[in-house]
């Protein structure tokens, strides 16, 4: 709680826009690093996880079109449908948006729940545009947003470590 | 306090996000529409891999690396063994490649005798993976040369022992390859034994490919070899492509059901060999004008 309680101080503080891109950037990176097989069904998708972050924390700064944008870059990297990405994507953009009032209320632990309803909102529409266009489900790809959720309150910790240490450097 | 200035702004800067989902929802949707019908995107897919290429190299440097440092320590017997092991293999080679350059003159000479048109020949080239499958929905991997190397989609993959997949999309310096294992992939096959004509399957899991559309009644048993056909005017002809496993005929459907393995190490090998030119056809007669002959990556024609 204190970790959670300390940050609310802060929030305000600036986040520059080149911490935010080099933090995508950062879950780009690790969405591509070579996962195989069970790993691969394990990942979580970092990408998300991390839009999902900063929609919840600065929804005026990185709204829906960046998370489309963002999208569109993983699926070329994927070589997946344009589109599908982005797709769901905005759609996890518009849960954290609309919702990050309610979820900044919450504790993390208390959001890891909220969060878990959103990435199996987002998963299922990836997955039902799969299905449409080839005809099949991989059930193991739902592994993932529970892998996905498990990361959100260890990056969120993270990532506010990190905010913090900036803030501290710029106040010297 | 804070809030209240948040919702003001909020409220000042354009259009809500329900708006916003709708429109980009139906943007996304419109692409993946276009993407999967026409293909359109496959400049603009081009484009944007530069910007996403760097990332995708740095990704995968510490696999690499972890690679380097492997061979570097691998031990000295090891290769030694390796050594004695490639000799051996060269020298067996040799004799049989001898004998093929005469085989190949003689088959030339009977050609000849036989107006037939020369079997085109082919050059080669080296691809390393960079990729494996990102998609766990997906049986593609990512190789590291692309337009740069004169790559042309379509284009047939090899390993050593057999086909494994076929170049459907080529960026600047990248080009991804499609597995021949990869959902619904085609590749016109004939059976080594008795040059039964037929087509295989992907079938989208691991290592397995199918037959369909045998008839109970057709002339197959198990541990036959399928070699390319050479029909399609995409593949040459006469690389091994997979090995039948089992065939069960059940007198209910009239078709058998065949199941094969691959021949070439399909998801092994880090190095892969790049066909360079496709055998060159004549042109299809005109009687079907919606065919677009050596240009279609996957060849749909039923027997």
């Amino acid at each position: 709680m204190a970790l959670l309680d300390h940050p609310k101080t802060e929030i305000q503080r600036p986040v520059g826009n080149l911490f935010i891109v080099s933090s995508i950037v950062v879950a780009l990176l690790l969405n591509g690093l070579p996962w195989q097989g069970y790993a691969l069904m394990l990942r979580p998708d970092f990408v998300a996880v991390l839009l999902l972050y900063w929609c919840m924390h600065k929804p005026m700064r990185i709204g829906i079109g960046l998370a489309w944008l963002v999208g569109i870059f993983a699926d070329v990297a994927d070589a997946s449908l344009f589109g599908q990405h982005a797709l769901t994507y905005t759609i996890l953009a518009f849960g954290g948006v609309v919702l990050h009032r309610r979820l900044q209320m919450f504790d993390l632990r208390q959001q890891t729940t909220q969060v878990l309803g959103l990435f199996v909102l987002t998963y299922t529409v990836y997955a039902l545009v799969h299905w449409l266009v080839n005809g099949e489900v991989i059930w193991g790809y739902f592994l993932g947003c529970i892998t996905s959720t498990l990361l959100w309150i260890p990056l969120s910790l993270v990532l506010q470590a990190l905010r913090q240490i900036r803030v501290g450097r710029d106040q010297r | 306090m804070l809030d209240n200035t948040h919702s003001f702004r909020f409220f000042n800067r354009g259009p809500s996000p329900m708006a916003r989902l709708v429109f980009f929802a139906m943007l996304s949707l419109l692409l993946m529409f276009i993407d999967a019908r026409y293909r359109y995107l496959e400049s603009a897919r081009g484009t944007l891999s530069v910007i996403v290429a760097p990332i995708q190299a740095l990704a995968t440097l510490p696999g690499r690396i972890w690679n380097q440092v492997g061979d570097y320590f691998s031990a000295q017997s090891d290769l030694k063994n390796q050594n004695q092991l490639l000799g051996r293999q060269h020298l067996g080679d040799a004799a049989q490649l001898a004998q093929l350059q005469s085989l190949q003159a003689e088959n030339q000479q009977l050609r000849k005798l036989a107006a037939l048109s020369a079997r085109a020949t082919y050059s080669s080239q080296l691809a390393e993976v960079i990729y494996i499958e990102r998609d766990l929905f997906k049986r593609k991997v990512i190789v590291n040369k692309g337009a740069d190397a004169h790559l042309q989609a379509g284009q047939v993959v090899m390993d050593d022992e057999g086909i494994v997949g076929q170049i459907t999309r080529v960026y600047p310096w990248l080009s991804e390859v499609t597995l021949i294992t990869e959902k619904d992939h085609v590749v016109p096959v004939q059976v080594l034994r008795n040059g039964l004509r037929t087509i295989i399957f992907g079938a989208g899991d691991t290592s397995q490919l199918k037959l369909r559309y045998m008839p109970i009644s057709a002339d197959l048993v198990e541990g036959d070899m399928l070699v390319t056909s050479g029909i399609d005017g995409i593949y040459p002809a006469g690389i091994p492509v997979a090995k039948v496993t089992r065939i069960e005929r059940d007198a209910a459907y009239p078709f058998a059901r065949v199941t094969c393995l691959p021949v070439g190490g399909v998801d092994k090998h880090r190095h892969l060999l790049i066909l360079s030119s496709l055998p060159k056809l004549p042109e299809l007669p005109a009687a079907e004008p919606g065919s677009e002959d050596g240009k279609n990556p996957k060849a749909r024609r039923k027997k």
